[in-house]
This record gives structure tokens, C-alpha cells and sequence, in this order.
């Protein structure tokens, strides 16, 4: 299987997690022993969970290891100290990686909480299948013929199983009818808890005075059916949620903070007070707001502005939370404690933004609104007329019931979620999470897309242009000197050279200006133009540009552009023909973002875009009556993402802006967008053709039960097939095959054959 | 008539048994990884679940 390992170790999002955070995040489960769960989204097959276990079990240390392919997590338990030597779980994070090429990552353990409620949904589907089964058993023996005595004794039983089996399973209909109520409202749930009460205590009464018909088997199939739909419809959600949150956290959770008599602790990001001191290692990202004290180095601000060039700092200026620090090791003083941060101004602007969205009501919800007022009055109405009509009040009673438990909203109950479950699962497939089925029905709906420039539409990693025109001799130099450091344009260029390299002396890395190195034929500088060739009057860092000299004299200028996403440019032209309006907002400066959008042929362009004019751009284009589907990676997106009507974000996007989401794709490709799409579009259409089904099905049972023909074996038989029937074709959805998106999971390549000038 | 007093506990034992098994192997974490579970079956060296 070789699936995996090639070439991923191209992934590079942020940096692996610290020894001292991993510790932070595990769990002490006494007698020296510790648990961490690692999340690795790039693990897709057998072949993965076999090496990564081979390999962590082949540490000394570890006593378990265990992958979860469903959730994408590792879960290790390790012995804290083994041969009088504690040990260092970043072990762990470097195994993996050396065993697979996946980088693994820590997760929020507190998102967590739903799976509880999943167990006991499915339990409730297995006790109410159970006691269904059952009922059903008794109840074809009682039509059958069973009568007098015999029919009396399976109705009592039948009603012993269906009591607890009412109890367990319909609590969740129960509590949500009860809460709606209370408020003054109705819901889907109000007619069901409605149907299951009064149909199991007519079926009681019935009994009790040796009747000739019980529903108990109607009321449990019911109920089953519709713990099936609302299992379905939660686990979707939950599953998205979990992969999503098990994604690279771009945000700190500690803080390695200098005391004044200079110790060192490393406390929890939410400890760290204004006024602190905080170091930063090379390669780690900035916990929080602040202002250089001692260092200068560059930082890699794209995911929190979507600039593409690395920024310059030196002692005085102000530092963001989640920009990465690629150059020089810096002390930083906190001028705001982490919640006070511009993080959390951004959450702040998408609180409000999601506030404005909120209007949105679901497909099924929007049918219960109308549905079940019309069943109850439906209901009412039978109860009345035959009544007065007939003056039998108890049979009034039982049709009565029987037009709630026809018209029970079973097939309505099962004919989005199905859908849902389905079209999410084709998604996950491909690499698309999705987070609830409402986004799915707000996806189908889209007539506008707005694309963020650095991390969505281009890789936001710039890759050499004029690799071709270099001799290799040269580029080996550069290589040299560029492996010292992790500067995105030395990586690049490492990237590209094929070694060994020559060695250099004294390596020193200049934030802000580049390397230098001493060989026995002079002094190589690699970097901007002034710092390379001494020359002050060149623009410096304006251009992504490299220059190699030696001892002042220039040997090769070396030119860079943003590497454009795979399938952009076809993904940018299939939406066009789909008569879609796009738009490209970025916070990048103007030049490199106009020229991206005259190279993918998008008219609306905005650069140097704030985080709050990204999310305003999206409220005025809603105002004008569209549907804006938003397209975005970064932190500065995240509002705009919670403005849009419906929101999409790579898989490497910062933490806050995959939560704001409704969609997050896991490989490279840009078609996930128009896959989506596609695929929602379907998916609707599926829903309205259940809708229709389950109508059409109303229209057929609701006169019969009205005219009092409903037996307890016409409803039951009515109700399973209507539902059978909205399952199967939902299932359609999986027979019609689109085109699929490639499978290498989350490995980024470079593509040689796509590239956009960056500037 | 008179078979039915053990038929019916009988088969609702044998259904109630069945729905044990379920609960117990919902709560042993049988159903956590049914993806991995597909693949881990093709593994030989693999044998020890949970």
C-alpha cells in the first residue's frame, strides 16, 4: 500500500506542539502512567494504522497504542519514567511522522461531550427495535386469529414490553416537545409525543376491557423509525465536528513565560497576564498580543492577515497571537491577557456576524411549522365529527388516534436526515466535511462565491520560478545556506535542490535581511538585495526575491511566486459556467492580489481587506439579495466566514476560521468546492422528492383513516412502508457517481504545472 | 395454549439476549471505530482489541 507515505512530508501547517504542551494536554491515569490523544487527519488507511501502532509500540515507553480511523486520532498511554528517564512525548509526534510522514497534533478534548448523547440515541434505537420486533410478533399472531383469552394476554404483554421500551426511547421527544410547549410554541416532536401517549394509553384502556384492537406495535415501530432519523441526523453532525475540531490547533495552548530573577515556567495560555514576559522559540507560534522586548526575527503573519510575505519585526513592534516566528527567537511583553486579544476581537465579530445568520430555519423545521398545526387540527376534527355524528365517542377517540399515528410525521422524520446522512458520507468520502445538514441545504442555494487569496485560493507557500534558468551547482550554494533556516523561501529553495549541499562555516541568520556564511572562497550572503549586495538603494523585501552574492557581488537572483491551489483555475472557470458571481477578498497588499484575480479572470477584487470589511463586503452582498458562499482560510476570514450564507475552509486554515465553517475540505483540490455543490444540489432535490413521497403517501392514508377503515394492521404496514420508501431513495444519491476527487488524502504536493505570479 | 407460557418467555429471553450483547458491545467501544475495524481485519498481527 503505498497510499501514504510519499511525499506528504511536503505538509507543513504551523509547527508540531511543544514537550512541555503535550504534557499539558495528556491525562495521568496513575501508578506512573499517562494517556494522550493525538490527532493525525492525515491517517486514511490500513497501512497507516499498522505503522503508526508498529511504531509507537516499538518506543520503550509506550504501553498502548491505538488508531482511530473513523475520528483520525491516536491514543497513546506511556510510562511517565523508564530507566530512571523521564520521557519526552514529543517522541511520539516524531515517530509518527517518521513512520508515515503525517504530522499529528493536539485536539480540544473538551468538543467531546457528544458522544455521550450518540451512545444513548443508539441505545434507544436498540431498545425500541427490540421491543418492536417483539410487539410486531404478537401483534401478526393477534391478527391472525388469535382471539378471546390468547388476544388479551399478547396485548397485555405487548403492552408490558412497549411500556419501558416508551419510557427509555421516547424521553428525547418528550423533553424537546416540552420545552417548545413551555414557550409556546410546536414542533415536529409535539405531534409525536402526542401519537405515542395517547395511542399507548388507548391501546391500555382497550386492552383493559378485552378490546379487539391495540396500537402498541404502532406506537413502538413509530418510535423507532424516528429514533433511527434523529440517531442518523446526530451522529452526522458529530462526526463532522470531531474531525474538524481534530484538526492542527494554530493557537498556543501555553506559554513559556520569563520571571524577572529569569526562570522559566510554562503555564497555560489562559494564565498569561498583561505585563508577563513570554519567550518564543524559533519555529513556534506567538501565544499572545504583544510587544517585542529582546530579539527581531520574521513572522509568518498570512494566516492571521493573509499577507503573503513574511513581516519584519524588531524590538517595539506590536506581535499578533498566532502568527508564526520563523527567524530569530524573541521575548515578548503581553500587553493584553488572551482573551482580550485580537483573537478575541475577531470572535467578538463573529458572534455578531453568526447573530445576523441566525434567521436561518431548517428544511424539516420549516415543514413541522406547517405539518403538525394541520395534523393536530386534522386529528381534532375526526374526533369531533364522529362524535357528534356517530355519538360514539370511543370510536371517534380511536380514529382519532389513528389519524395521528397515519399521519405521524415518520416518512417526514426520516426524509432529510437520511439524505443528509448520505450526502455527508459520499462528502467525507472525498475528503469534505461537513458540520450540520442545514449547511448543505444553504449550500444548494449559493449563487455567489467569495474566495480569500493566501491558503484558499494559492497554498500560501511560494515556490521558485526560474528554477530552470539556475545551474544546479548554484542552487546547491543557496541550498546550503538556506538549510539553516525556516524561512518559507529557503524552504523553498531546499525544497527544489537536490543535495548534498556544500558546507558552510558560521552560519548566521539576519532577521529581516537573510544569511550569511563563510566559505573558504569568501563570504556568501543570501537574502533581500540590500543585505546581500550592500546595496542601499534597492527597494529591499518589496518582491518575493532572493539573492545569492558573494562578498558583495551578486550570482544568481532567485524568484518566487505563491503556488496556486490544484484544479484553481478549473474550478474558477466551472463555476463561471454555472452562472455563479465570484469575487476575491483578501487582506493581502494589492498588487499580488490583482494579479491573481486577472489571471483566474475574477472581476470583483478587493485587497488589504480588515477582518471586518471581509465580513461587511458579505453582509452588503446578502443585503443585495445573494447567497454568498464564502471561501477562506485565515483568522482575519473567520468573520466573514461566519457572515456568509454558507462558509467553506481548507483543512489547513487556522483553528478559528475550520469552526467557522459549515464545510472544511482535507485535500489540496479546489474541486471539493464544486463537488459540494454539486452534491448538496442533489441532495435537496432528494429531500423535495421525500417531501413529495411522504405527502403523497398522507394523501392516500389520511382519508382511509378518517373514513375509519385504519385497522392497527393498515397503520403499521402504511407507516413502515412510507418510510422504507423515503430510505431507498435516499440511497439513490450513492448510485449516481460524480466524478471523485483524487484519494491521497491530505498530502500537499507542489503541482509544476499550475502557478500564478504573487507579485 | 398451554406451550405458549414457556414459548413466549422464551423468545423474549432469547430477544432480550440479543439485545444485551448490543448494549454490551456498544458500551465495550465495539462501534468507536468501524472504519479502522474493516481494516484491521486484514492484519495479521493484529489481535488484541480495545
Amino acid at each position: 500500500m503505498t497510499c501514504c507515505a510519499p511525499g506528504s512530508e511536503g505538509q507543513v501547517v504551523g509547527s508540531a506542539p511543544s514537550s512541555e504542551e503535550l504534557m499539558l494536554a495528556s491525562r495521568d491515569l496513575g501508578e506512573g502512567r499517562r494517556q494522550i490523544d493525538l490527532s493525525v487527519p492525515g491517517v486514511h488507511c490500513g497501512a497507516c494504522i499498522t505503522s503508526i501502532e508498529k511504531a509507537l509500540k516499538s518506543l520503550g515507553s509506550v504501553d498502548r497504542a491505538r488508531v482511530n480511523l473513523s475520528t483520525r486520532r491516536v491514543s497513546i498511554v506511556w510510562r511517565q519514567v523508564v530507566d530512571q528517564i523521564l520521557v519526552d512525548p514529543a517522541e511520539f509526534i516524531d515517530a509518527i511522522a517518521e513512520a508515515t510522514g503525517y504530522e499529528a497534533y493536539l485536539f480540544d478534548m473538551s468538543l467531546d461531550d457528544g458522544d455521550r448523547l450518540q451512545r444513548e440515541l443508539v441505545r434507544a434505537v436498540a431498545v425500541c427495535g427490540f421491543a418492536a420486533a417483539n410487539i410486531m410478533l404478537l401483534s401478526v399472531s393477534v391478527w391472525s386469529g388469535a382471539d378471546a383469552a390468547t388476544r388479551d394476554m399478547f396485548h397485555w404483554i405487548s403492552a408490558l414490553i412497549a411500556a419501558p421500551a416508551l419510557i427509555y426511547g421516547g424521553r428525547f421527544f418528550y423533553v424537546s416537545a416540552w420545552s417548545v410547549l413551555k414557550r409556546g410554541r410546536t414542533n415536529m416532536d409535539v405531534p409525536i409525543a402526542l401519537a405515542i401517549t395517547l395511542s399507548y394509553a388507548v391501546s391500555l384502556w382497550e386492552t383493559m376491557h378485552h378490546g379487539e384492537h391495540a396500537w402498541f406495535d404502532a406506537t413502538v415501530s413509530l418510535l423507532f423509525f424516528l429514533l433511527i432519523g434523529r440517531t442518523l441526523d446526530h451522529i452526522m453532525r458529530d462526526r463532522a465536528r470531531a474531525a474538524i475540531s481534530g484538526l492542527a490547533r494554530l493557537s498556543p495552548r501555553g506559554a513559556m513565560v520569563v520571571a524577572a530573577d529569569g526562570s522559566r515556567e510554562y503555564r497555560p495560555v489562559e494564565d498569561v497576564r498583561p505585563g508577563d514576559r513570554v519567550a518564543v522559540a524559533l519555529g513556534e507560534r506567538i501565544p499572545v498580543d504583544g510587544v517585542v522586548e529582546i530579539g527581531a526575527s520574521d513572522l509568518d503573519v498570512s494566516i492571521v492577515t493573509g499577507e503573503s510575505l513574511p513581516q519584519a519585526v524588531v524590538v517595539g513592534d506590536a506581535v499578533h497571537a498566532g502568527t508564526l516566528n520563523l527567524t530569530g527567537p524573541l521575548v515578548i511583553l503581553v500587553r493584553a491577557a488572551a482573551k482580550d486579544s485580537f483573537l478575541a476581537e475577531v470572535i467578538a465579530l463573529m458572534e455578531v456576524a453568526e447573530g445576523a445568520k441566525a434567521g436561518y430555519r431548517r428544511l424539516a423545521d420549516r415543514a413541522a411549522q406547517y405539518y403538525s398545526p394541520a395534523v393536530h387540527l386534522l386529528a381534532l376534527t375526526a374526533f369531533f365529527s364522529w362524535g357528534f355524528a356517530g355519538g360514539d365517542w370511543k370510536r371517534a377517540m380511536l380514529i382519532a388516534i389513528s389519524v395521528l399515528i397515519i399521519t405521524c410525521p415518520c416518512a417526514l422524520g426520516l426524509a432529510v436526515p437520511v439524505v443528509q446522512v448520505v450526502a455527508a458520507g459520499r462528502l467525507f468520502k472525498n475528503g469534505i466535511m461537513v458540520k450540520d445538514g442545514s449547511a448543505m441545504e444553504r449550500l444548494a442555494q449559493a449563487d455567489s462565491v467569495l474566495f480569500d487569496k493566501t491558503g484558499t485560493l494559492t497554498l500560501g507557500r511560494p515556490r521558485i520560478v526560474n528554477g530552470a534558468d539556475i545551474p544546479s551547482p548554484v542552487l546547491g550554494l543557496a541550498a546550503g545556506l538556506a538549510a539553516f533556516s525556516r524561512h518559507p523561501l529557503s524552504r523553498a529553495i531546499c525544497w527544489v535542490a537536490s543535495g548534498p549541499f556544500p558546507v558552510f562555516d558560521d552560519v548566521v541568520e539576519i532577521p529581516g535581511s537573510g544569511l550569511e556564511g563563510r566559505r573558504p572562497d569568501g563570504m556568501y550572503r543570501l537574502g533581500n538585495r540590500r543585505f546581500a549586495c550592500g546595496d542601499e538603494n534597492s527597494p529591499g523585501d518589496a518582491d518575493l526575491e532572493v539573492v545569492l552574492a558573494r562578498d558583495g557581488h551578486e550570482i544568481v537572483r532567485i524568484r518566487f511566486e505563491d503556488a496556486l491551489r490544484r484544479d484553481a483555475v478549473a474550478t474558477i472557470a466551472a463555476l463561471q459556467n454555472d452562472g455563479m458571481a465570484l469575487g476575491l477578498v483578501s487582506g493581502d497588499r494589492p498588487g499580488p492580489v490583482k494579479a491573481l484575480a486577472t489571471d483566474l479572470g475574477i472581476a470583483a477584487w478587493q485587497a488589504a481587506t480588515s477582518p471586518k470589511g471581509k465580513a461587511d463586503y458579505c453582509a452588503s452582498l446578502f443585503a443585495a439579495g445573494h447567497r454568498v458562499l464564502m471561501v477562506g482560510d485565515g483568522i482575519n476570514d473567520a468573520p466573514a466566514l461566519a457572515a456568509a450564507h454558507v462558509s467553506m475552509a481548507p483543512a489547513t486554515a487556522a483553528d478559528i476560521g475550520r469552526q467557522a465553517a459549515d464545510f472544511v475540505f482535507m485535500h489540496e483540490s479546489l474541486r471539493a468546492v464544486t463537488l459540494a455543490i454539486e452534491v448538496s444540489r442533489r441532495a435537496g432535490r432528494l429531500i423535495r422528492q421525500n417531501f413529495a413521497l411522504a405527502i403523497g403517501y398522507n394523501v392516500i392514508a389520511v382519508p382511509i383513516a378518517l373514513c375509519g377503515y385504519a385497522t392497527p394492521l393498515i397503520a403499521a404496514v402504511a407507516m413502515s412502508t412510507s418510510s422504507i420508501i423515503v430510505v431507498v431513495n435516499a440511497l439513490r444519491l450513492n448510485r449516481q457517481r460524480a466524478e471523485p476527487l483524487m484519494s491521497d488524502a491530505a498530502t500537499i504536493l507542489p503541482d509544476p504545472a499550475k502557478q500564478v505570479r504573487a507579485a | 395454549m398451554n406451550m405458549l407460557i414457556y414459548l413466549i418467555p422464551v423468545a423474549l429471553f432469547l430477544g432480550g439476549l440479543g439485545l444485551g450483547a448490543f448494549l454490551w458491545s456498544l458500551k465495550n467501544g465495539q462501534y468507536d471505530d468501524l472504519d479502522g475495524a474493516a481494516w484491521r481485519i486484514m492484519d495479521d498481527g493484529d489481535d488484541r482489541p480495545g
